[in-house]
């Protein structure tokens, strides 16, 4: 790099071209914040409608009073906190289901040898296009057979050995330095003391992304929890969201939106308070 | 000592155990379906603890499932899964499939089962399930269609609100002078359910689309063509409604919105809409061409196999008392639903229901005229397949006769295998 | 290492793998073979037992028209989700990474509709697609346009499906080119503003053929989700009207749930997973060529 140059005053640019880069970025300020809008706007319409009586809501009335009954409606019209319980119980699961297999699988391909690992590894990769939801219907009989249909264990099961943390952990326990384990090794420990107390600890950051990659992601899945659960018992808040507005008793737009507003509030909440975090967590799960 | 301590531990457990199973409940498992509006979840609920104390010893479990499709998706779901569950409130066209599917009792095989009370509902109820001389459903939730019309609309436009129309020529023509800027005249909803509102056109066309053992059908007969050509027109020549699909489940809002004079639709929404509605409406029989008729439609109470013979009681006992005509009154009163049998309709509570709100005893009087729902084989595919062909008809994708003639292909693929 | 130090640590290996490995047999690799057999027999009833047909499930799904209307659905899908949520995408992110007044809301905007699960954010656009009373008709309306019925027709059902496919997901791949713009050493930039390189130039030259590993880190995402995300479907048009929505996942979940047509949903999947193993040998097959990059 020429130092020189940088100190060197810029050759100014034409008046004309000056005042079209100015236009440029002044459109450009524009543009973002037009698109920014247009991608809030179903959500500030939901809003809207939540917090106000269909008739308002329809006709579009802007001196209608606000009120919270659609809320309560919609709270009365499903158990909801038995839904919540679940849902947490099902990310919760799988998130520690997660933790322990991937690390331990992690683990084997980032320090051990063993003849017929790379092959291995790749097998396992394939996971990361064959989820669970695409061999539905094979995955669903298996549940079955398992005795695990309507449970949330049964829920939970096929996401456990997740293709994607074994690769992220595996890069990462790669890249611990060999100095830590030695030390540890000298102190005494075998292959666990290592793994707890070296490596885990060492790969912190990545655990806590990928837990809420992890969360995020199970929070709001559809398709295999729809198949799997028959009763409100084990039921998550998303397939209790798609009974609970359930075209064909004309649960009316206000209620539903209300409803909508209502599940997705945790999740929307705890993301605009831990809005750096969630940002960090995805892109640290992106970068290869 | 020891010898009498032993005696009295052991007939003291003995007797525990045997008070202990005399009064063991007999857990049963439900599941069924809500397609109108109104809170019926607390209804059901309601009536499910009322039944509880007057049965202390049977304990019913009353799983809401979803719309009759999802219901009977996840009712079969469940038993192929090996889940517990006994009794299913499904639609009443889905007999053959679940005979079909190995799943269900005939009540009649049932010890117990009193064969005067498997006579005492509407024929028109139990024409659907009664099959190869087996009773396999007990009607519960049962309804025909209606036209349900804003009275204040019709005064609006110089019609007689007492006189509604009962020729699909007074119809169309009733609908084009309610036609106005501000709402069309007439909506029959296309979504959710359209091969019922087709059945009604075409069973008052003269057509009945299916035989009698659910082997064949008839979709591209001429009256049926003429019947959905009919229909067709209404938005696209006679603009009286929207064109493209009416939702099932939004058209009821549309209605109690003023967004149009006239619409069918399921009598089970008639309470929900007597409560919403901030006019004067009208309920009426639908109109007649060749004949007058409407399917009758709704769910029935089915028993699972692999009960034993104690949930087999019980679930007897649970049907025997929800269908009883009190609480068939009940459960019309609170939804618009058919009180399923005329014992139920002879109670106080419907009697004096029905002299202050007339309206209600319309879907009772049109069962002299209903006709079974459209029930085959394979039903679910079969009626997918005549829902495509209505829809692509009804959004100007296809002509009535190729959406009908592709609707009888599939079917007849599909039945094929039937016969 | 000595012989028994190597084969303590396979043991060791291999035992750590265990877990791991009984899930992914249990849940991906005994599902995929026994999908591809259960494509080769007949539709199984409980009073008609199954039989061997060989291809005959193939050749009645590729004779059927519902099937092959599904099949054309799904690859208008992809060939219009795909590419537009990539470039929305990789605008949002060089907007979000520049120096904009109030970048950190614009984000926030981009972002939303990623948190919320697929059902809620159908639920949304239920509401906004209302044919006459929801707000795009309303605003149109101002405009003079005459409503229209989005779901409800087939000409604008699949479409109506695609957009919210695309608001939904643009915002989760717009991190991923966050990261990677973040990741572009400024002396780049530096470098070609003192050239006098507009910033137009800028960004054709260096930064796109730079962020080409993130894009195809996206593609292959973008594939993937577009097989397996149908969850709006359910909400907004069941697939209708006429099949004119419908897609893939949804018709074999469909077929195997509703109709009890396991063998027929079988060799759909089949068809699916075939096409999965072509987005994966494309993915891996420029592996290689990504670790320049690093």
């Amino acid at each position: 790099m020429n130092l020189v140059h940088r100190s060197l005053p810029l050759p100014p640019a034409p008046a004309r071209g000056r005042w079209l880069s100015r236009s440029l970025a002044k459109l450009d300020v524009l543009g973002a914040w037009v698109l920014a809008l247009l991608w809030i706007a179903p959500l500030a319409f939901a809003c809207w409608a939540a917090f106000h009586t269909p008739q308002a809501t329809l006709a579009f009335d802007w001196r209608a009073p606000w009120s919270g009954a659609n809320f309560v409606t919609a709270w009365q019209a499903a158990p909801w906190p038995r839904y919540f319980a679940n849902t947490v119980l099902l990310v919760l699961s799988i998130l520690a289901g997660q933790l322990v297999v991937c690390t331990l699988a992690a683990f084997a391909f980032a320090r051990f040898h063993f003849p017929g690992k790379d092959a291995v590894f790749a097998l396992v990769l394939i996971q990361l296009f064959v989820l669970p939801e695409i061999l539905i219907v094979e995955n669903y009989r298996i549940i079955v057979r398992l005795g695990l249909f309507d449970t949330i264990l049964g829920v939970g099961m096929p996401y456990m050995a997740s293709a994607f943390a074994i690769f992220l952990l595996r890069q990462a326990f790669r890249q611990v330095p060999r100095e830590l384990e030695d030390a540890a090794r000298i102190e005494g420990c075998g292959w666990f003391g290592v793994l707890w107390r070296v490596y885990v600890p060492a790969v912190r950051p990545v655990y806590l992304a990928y837990a809420l990659v992890s969360v995020s992601s199970h929070w709001n899945n559809f398709l295999w929890p729809l198949v799997v659960t028959n009763s409100a018992a084990t039921r998550p808040i998303t397939v209790g969201l798609s009974l609970f507005g359930a075209p064909e008793n004309g649960v009316d737009i206000s209620v539903i939106s209300a409803g909508t507003l209502l599940t997705t509030a945790p999740l929307l909440i705890g993301f605009l308070i831990f809005q750096r975090q969630f940002i960090q967590a995805f892109l640290r799960s992106g970068i290869r | 000592m020891l010898k009498k301590l032993l005696l009295k531990t052991v007939s003291a457990v003995v007797l525990t155990t045997t008070v202990l199973t005399a009064h063991a409940e007999t857990r049963l498992t439900m599941y069924y379906p809500i397609s109108v509006g109104g809170p019926l979840t607390q209804v059901m609920d309601g009536l499910i603890k009322q039944f509880h104390q007057a049965n202390p010893d049977i304990d019913v479990n009353a799983v809401y499932a979803g719309n009759y499709d999802e219901t009977r998706m996840r009712a079969i779901s469940a038993m192929r899964s090996g889940a517990d569950a006994q009794i299913a409130v499904l639609g009443a066209l889905d007999t053959h499939d679940l005979i079909d599917q190995a799943l269900i009792e005939p009540f009649d095989t049932v010890a117990g089962a009193d064969p005067q009370w498997l006579k005492s509902f509407y024929p028109a109820l139990l024409a659907n399930s009664n099959i190869g001389g087996h009773v396999w459903g007990i009607p519960f939730q049962r309804s025909t269609i209606v036209m349900y019309y804003n009275k204040d609309m019709f005064r609006a436009a110089g019609l007689d609100p007492n006189r509604p129309p009962q020729t699909w020529q007074a119809l169309l023509s009733a609908a084009k002078a309610l036609t106005t800027n501000d709402h069309y005249g007439l909506m029959i909803p296309s979504t959710g359910y359209p091969y019922w509102m087709f059945q009604a056109l075409a069973i008052e066309n003269g057509v009945s689309l299916m035989n009698d053992d659910g082997t064949q059908v008839r979709f591209n007969s001429p009256g049926a063509v003429d019947a959905l050509t009919f229909w067709c027109s209404l938005a696209a020549d006679h603009r009286v409604s929207p064109a493209g699909a009416i939702d099932w489940s939004t058209l009821r809002q549309a209605f109690v919105q003023g967004k149009t004079a006239i619409m069918w639709h399921t009598t089970g929404n008639l309470s929900v809409i007597k409560k919403e509605a901030k006019f004067d409406f009208g309920v009426a029989m639908l109109p007649t061409n060749k004949r007058s008729g409407s399917p009758t439609g709704g769910g029935n109470f089915y028993l699972f196999k692999g009960a034993d013979a104690v949930q087999q009681k019980a679930a007897l006992t649970f049907i025997r008392w929800m269908t009883a005509p009190e609480q068939a009154a009940r459960w019309s009163i609170a939804t618009g639903y058919v009180g399923t049998s005329e014992a139920a309709y002879r109670t106080q509570a419907l009697r004096d229901y029905g002299s202050a709100f007339p309206q209600a005893m319309v879907a009772r009087d049109q069962l002299q005229v209903a006709t079974p729902e459209l029930s085959t084989h394979g039903s679910a595919r079969v009626r997918e397949a005549l829902n495509n062909a209505l829809q692509a008809a009804l959004t100007g994708g296809a002509t009535p006769q190729q959406a009908l003639d592709r609707a009888q292909a599939s079917a007849e693929r599909i039945l094929a295998s039937y016969r | 290492m000595t012989a028994m130090i190597r084969s303590k640590q396979a043991m060791y290996g291999w035992m750590l793998l265990c877990p791991a490995l009984v899930l992914l047999s249990l849940f991906a690799f005994v599902p995929t073979v026994s999908t591809v057999w259960d494509s080769m027999f007949s539709h199984r009833m409980p009073l008609r037992p199954e039989v061997f047909v060989g291809l005959r499930n193939y050749r009645g799904l590729f004779s059927d028209p519902t099937f092959l209307q599904v099949l054309h659905n799904n690859l208008l899908y992809c060939a219009v989700t795909i590419p537009l949520s990539i470039v929305l995408a990789l605008v949002m992110a060089l907007w979000a990474d520049s120096k904009l007044a109030g970048r950190a809301l614009v984000r926030l905007a981009y972002f939303t509709p990623t948190m919320l699960p697929m059902i809620a954010a159908a639920n949304l656009w239920l509401y906004f697609y209302t044919p006459g009373l929801g707000p795009l008709d309303r605003i149109g309306h101002l405009f003079g346009a005459a409503p229209v019925n989005w779901l409800g027709q087939p000409q604008t059902a699949l479409w109506a499906v695609m957009v919210v496919t695309i608001w939904k997901e643009a915002g989760f791949f717009m991190i991923f080119y966050l990261a990677a713009l973040q990741s572009i050493a400024p002396e780049l930039r530096e470098a070609a503003l003192i050239e006098g390189a507009s910033r137009w130039y800028y960004t054709r030259r260096v930064v796109l053929p730079l962020l080409m590993p993130t894009t195809l880190f996206v593609l292959v995402n973008a594939l993937i989700n577009s097989v397996s995300l149908i969850d709006h479907l359910f909400i907004l048009t069941k697939g209708g009207p006429d099949n004119a929505s419908k897609l893939l996942l949804y018709w074999i979940w469909e077929t195997a749930f509703a109709y009890f047509d396991e063998s027929t949903a079988a060799a759909a999947t089949v068809l699916v997973l075939a096409a999965l193993a072509i987005v994966a040998a494309i993915q891996f097959a420029f592996v290689e060529r990504r670790t320049h990059y690093q």
